[in-house]
């Protein structure tokens, strides 16, 4: 009989071979633990190269889940269970390990060829060099196929389903239900039955192995965690972008038309979306990133809310068009998913080193809204966001995600659709003023006076053809205009028209109310800051902390927010950018960076550290 | 929005379509005479107004829009078939040309000109070349003859131009013709062509640039030497100019004098002929000189345009859709799990 251990949270990573299935191993173990009642958050970790030679360390593919009976910010920072398919997964994930912690591994791999390619000079199995951890070695592959000798499957095919093996064993361990798992494999092998079958019985066989083998003596449970009431999915970020844009294009009414060009990690958003079309969702693969936004533009021009999707290399080739929108002023939501840079930089990597070419990365005065989503399942929002600042301000707006958020998926309690905005937009469609003869005109650029926004009269509107350009426009009319005045009037125009987007006060999370120090950060740093100073909270320590999701404007309450603390500690995965605009922005605060750019996520424990410091040294 | 262009014509004139704005091209450029046969051919589109939209890139060509009283968007350098094809994807109620430039389209732009073309997005692309970049004061251009002297070549130009029907062509595009500045009924022909054609429709504009390239194209202007050098393309008929006839030869053509050759050989111009080869080997008849410089239709051909491919998919989709309701299900499909 096996003993049951309860557990109020654990970190799981699957690591195998590139082509031993480790991502649809680890979305299915999160499936199950979703369906448990559990908080998660997970983080894939692919390989840089497509098709990197098997069994060696750059073909490593791993999935790490944190899960938990409360709720949780992070993927983690150190799993405590590995299963490590091969030994080039093992050497790749081991030193991120927690000592003591438990490693499955698959022992059929761990041949002289394959230890010899990734280096080991002995076999780790057996030179006691893991025996700090618990080494659980089992015979995936040829328990597999042992287990599916009886099925009309070739030796190949059942050795292939050694990762259902896997999960099911893991499953047994941590008592997660198998039994959608089996109804995603029938339906995901439709049209090859004995696969289907072969696969599930891999995932009981595994199942029972936990059971009947005596080296698993424990297994574990982890209680639901207590999430508000509602319906939950898991999503990743990419995903809940390309639904956001989705739902504005419903909120709005408007026909949503994506511009894009293929880039890591952006990518999978035109995939998304080029499923939508029953949305009304238009999606072109365009030749390059220029004309991907200016096809955006074009659409938008024409009536439709006009998206563009890529990261920093095509952002920065779109910056030229981004300025024409800015002096076209109209609506055009540009989203950024950065990955390490500078040029190719890491582009599996994640990174936030694109706020500054966000804020001012284009020629001339060019102000833009720039957003920025805080976790995946905030895309959605920030996305409806976005757009309703686009069509009502008539602007380029910008969404900063990052390969963190784009790749990571945590629950996301499905919002109700009647709480969906209202962002339906008026196009003009009369004429709005009277020339010195009196007779009606149509001045395409005399501005709403509470949102500074132009009237958006599309092609086809009777009467109210006009021509708009990139050069300077005289106020009103829209007409060529060099005259100086004119000029300097425009500019600080379209500067206060962004200035005066109306977003939401910048909330503080401050209980203790007596915090000399407050940690602000943006994007996708809002999970492991928030689990730092919680871990700081329960040791006692006062913290304060805010998190922009608005970078431009910033909130109205920003300066009054900073201006109560002694010091403000701004971590970024770049060297200093938020910190930057802040101290130009606000230059009482005292600013104290915390900077790594390691193509990776802050861990909580390095920040809980790093701002223990900070606080220590007053 | 309608679903097509319509063409119940609207009794307009050539003035309805001049905007308020004035003109301001150097006297004598080519652009004038260009403008003047646009607006005076735009009435026999049969559109209201508002139904057509002029999108152009940089440049003193691409200047056009704002002296046209329909919608008008003055954008980027070399930008201008990317926007439109944003513009005519979204919007199949509307007339949507592109005016650019030898600057414009076949160097910043050349990307987006050969990508709109194979794509056969439903643009009209008037190109107006001049062979000289008019709006920077003159450096030479894609267009421009090897030697040519200009302030950034002062000893002459080393680049080899481009050809750009011969390019267009490579493009794959279905409908490519040539036209002078100087011949308003030529041009209100070729525009009436172009206009017909579904799907991308490229017109290259011989546009004489007084300023920095004045008399580019006189030897097809100049009653002594147009005879010899301009060949008059005309549909199903033999190819003939002054005393000389285009025949097969090898794997091209070639101009010969029509005494030497029994008239059988005389090559029948058809637009229609499938097979590039015929209008590219057309294209090469004039070099950098313009010895023997075709104008006229040189290929018209169907195929489906990619505004329509990419509409249909939007539409069959999402005809009789409840979009919210879709969303929600969207949202719901796949592994969800309730919290009580
Ligand atoms: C990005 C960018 N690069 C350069 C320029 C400068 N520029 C404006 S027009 C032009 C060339 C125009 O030549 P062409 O397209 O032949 O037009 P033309 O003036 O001869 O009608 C150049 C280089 C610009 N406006 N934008
Ligand atoms: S510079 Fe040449 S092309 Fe430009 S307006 Fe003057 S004459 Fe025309
Ligand atoms: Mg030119």
């Amino acid at each position: 009989m096996n003993t049951v251990r309860q557990l109020d949270r654990v970190v799981i990573r699957f690591a195998g071979d590139s082509g031993d299935g480790m991502q649809l191993t680890g979305d299915r173990f999160t499936a199950e633990t979703a369906k448990l009642g559990n908080d998660l958050s997970t983080l894939p970790n692919y390989p840089a190269e497509i098709r990197a030679p098997a069994g060696t360390l750059p073909g490593v593919s791993s999935f790490q889940i944190h899960f938990a009976d409360t709720d949780i910010l992070t993927p983690g920072d150190q799993p405590e269970v590995l299963i490590a398919m091969n030994p080039a997964a093992l050497k790749a994930n081991l030193r991120d390990l927690k000592s003591g912690g438990t490693i499955v591994v698959n022992t059929d791999e761990f041949t002289k060829r394959n230890l010899t390619k990734v280096g080991y000079d002995d076999n780790p199995l057996e030179d006691g060099s893991l025996d700090d951890y618990q080494v659980h070695p089992v015979a995936l592959a040829s328990l597999t196929i042992a287990a599916l000798a009886d099925f009309d499957v070739s030796k190949k095919d059942a050795e292939r389903s050694k990762n259902m093996f896997a999960l099911g064993l893991v499953s047994w361990m941590y008592s997660r239900p198998t039994e959608a798992t089996e109804d995603f494999l029938r339906a995901k092998f439709k049209s090859k039955p004995a696969i289907a079958e072969a696969n599930i019985a891999a995932l009981k066989a595994g199942w029972n192995y936990g059971e009947t083998a005596e080296a698993f003596a424990v297994r574990f449970e982890i209680p639901p965690a207590k999430l508000a009431a509602g319906t939950y999915r898991n999503i990743t970020g990419n995903t809940a972008l390309a639904w956001g844009i989705t739902a504005s294009g419903v909120a709005s009414g408007l026909p949503v038309f994506l511009g894009a060009y293929p880039i890591t990690p952006a990518s999978d958003i035109l995939h998304e979306l080029s499923k939508h079309k029953r949305f009304g969702v238009t999606t072109v693969q365009a030749e390059d990133e220029i004309a991907a936004v200016g096809a955006a533009l074009g659409a938008s021009y024409g009536g439709a809310l006009g998206v563009t999707t890529s990261s920093g290399p095509g952002i920065a080739l779109k910056s030229e068009t981004i300025s024409l929108a800015v002096s076209l002023e109209l609506p055009l939501v540009v989203v950024d998913v950065q990955r390490a840079g500078p040029s190719t930089g890491m582009p599996t990597k994640t990174e936030q080193a694109d706020l500054v070419m966000a804020m001012f990365g284009r020629h001339g005065e060019a102000p833009i809204a720039v957003l920025a989503p805080q976790s995946p399942s905030d895309c959605f929002d920030i996305m409806l966001e976005a757009a309703r600042i686009a069509l009502t301000y008539r602007t380029p707006v910008m969404v900063l995600s990052d390969g963190y958020i784009a790749n990571g998926a945590e629950p996301w309690k499905l919002p109700e659709l009647s709480d969906l905005p209202d962002l339906s937009v008026e196009f003009a469609t009369e004429m709005n003023a009277v020339d010195a003869k009196g007779e009606e005109i149509f001045l395409p650029f005399q501005r709403d006076p509470e949102t500074l926004a132009r009237p958006w009269a599309v092609p086809g509107t009777p009467g109210l053809q006009h021509r708009i350009g990139g050069i300077e426009k005289a106020d009103g009319t829209g007409d060529i205009s060099y005259d100086p005045v004119n000029h300097d009037h425009m500019v600080r125009t379209r500067a206060a028209k962004i200035a005066g987007v109306e977003v939401p006060d910048l909330e503080v999370d401050d209980p203790t109310g007596d915090a000399n120090v407050l940690v602000l950060g943006w994007g996708s740093t809002w999970g492991p800051i928030g689990a730092a100073v919680r871990a700081l909270r329960e040791k006692g320590v006062s913290i304060a902390r805010a998190h922009l999701r608005y970078l431009n404007p910033m909130p109205r309450n920003t300066g009054r927010v900073l201006e109560r603390y002694d010091k403000v500690v701004v971590p970024e995965m770049n060297l200093g950018q938020l910190a930057l605009l802040l101290r130009g922005g606000f230059p009482g605060t005292d600013v104290v960076g915390y900077n790594k750019v390691r193509g990776l996520p802050f861990t909580s424990n390095e920040l809980t550290d790093a701002l223990e410091e900070v606080i220590k040294n007053g | 929005m309608a679903d097509a262009v319509k063409l119940d014509a609207p009794k307009l004139k050539a003035k309805d379509f001049k905007s308020s704005q004035e003109v301001r091209w150097c006297p004598g450029c080519g652009d004038y005479a260009i403008l003047a046969a646009v607006q005076s051919f735009l009435p026999e589109l049969g559109l209201e107004r508002e139904n057509i939209a002029f999108v152009s890139g940089i440049g003193c060509s691409s200047r056009f829009p704002y002296y046209l009283n329909t919608y008008g968007l003055h954008s980027i350098h070399g930008r201008a078939p990317a926007i439109a094809t944003g513009l005519a994807v979204s919007r199949p109620d509307l007339s949507v040309w592109v005016v650019t430039g030898d600057g414009d389209a076949l160097s910043i732009g050349g990307n987006h000109l050969i990508h709109a073309l194979r794509r056969n997005v439903n643009l009209k692309i008037l190109l107006f070349n001049n062979r000289i970049y008019g709006l920077t004061k003159g450096q030479y251009s894609p267009t421009s003859e090897p030697g040519k002297l200009t302030k950034s070549s002062p000893v002459g130009s080393v680049d080899a131009p481009f050809n750009p029907l011969s390019l267009a062509l490579g493009s794959e595009a279905t409908f490519v013709a040539r036209t002078l500045d100087s011949d308003r009924a030529h041009l209100h022909e070729v525009l009436r062509a172009a206009a017909e054609h579904e799907g991308s429709a490229f017109v290259e504009i011989y546009q004489n640039c007084p300023i920095f390239n004045d008399g580019a194209f006189e030897v097809l202007k100049n009653p002594d030497t147009r005879d010899e050098s301009l060949i008059r393309l005309r549909d199903g008929e033999p190819i003939r100019f002054g005393d000389k006839v285009v025949v097969q030869s090898g794997y091209g053509l070639q101009v010969k004098d029509a005494a030497e050759v029994d008239e059988s050989e005389v090559v029948v111009h058809k637009a229609d002929v499938d097979d590039p080869a015929y209008a590219f080997a057309l294209s090469r008849l004039s070099g950098v000189a313009l010895d023997h410089t075709p104008i006229g239709v040189f290929r018209s051909v169907k195929r489906p345009t990619y505004d329509k491919g990419v509409r249909s998919q939007v539409d069959e989709a999402s005809a009789g859709v409840d979009r919210k309701e879709a969303l929600d299900r969207l949202l719901h499909a796949g592994d969800t799990w309730t919290v009580l």
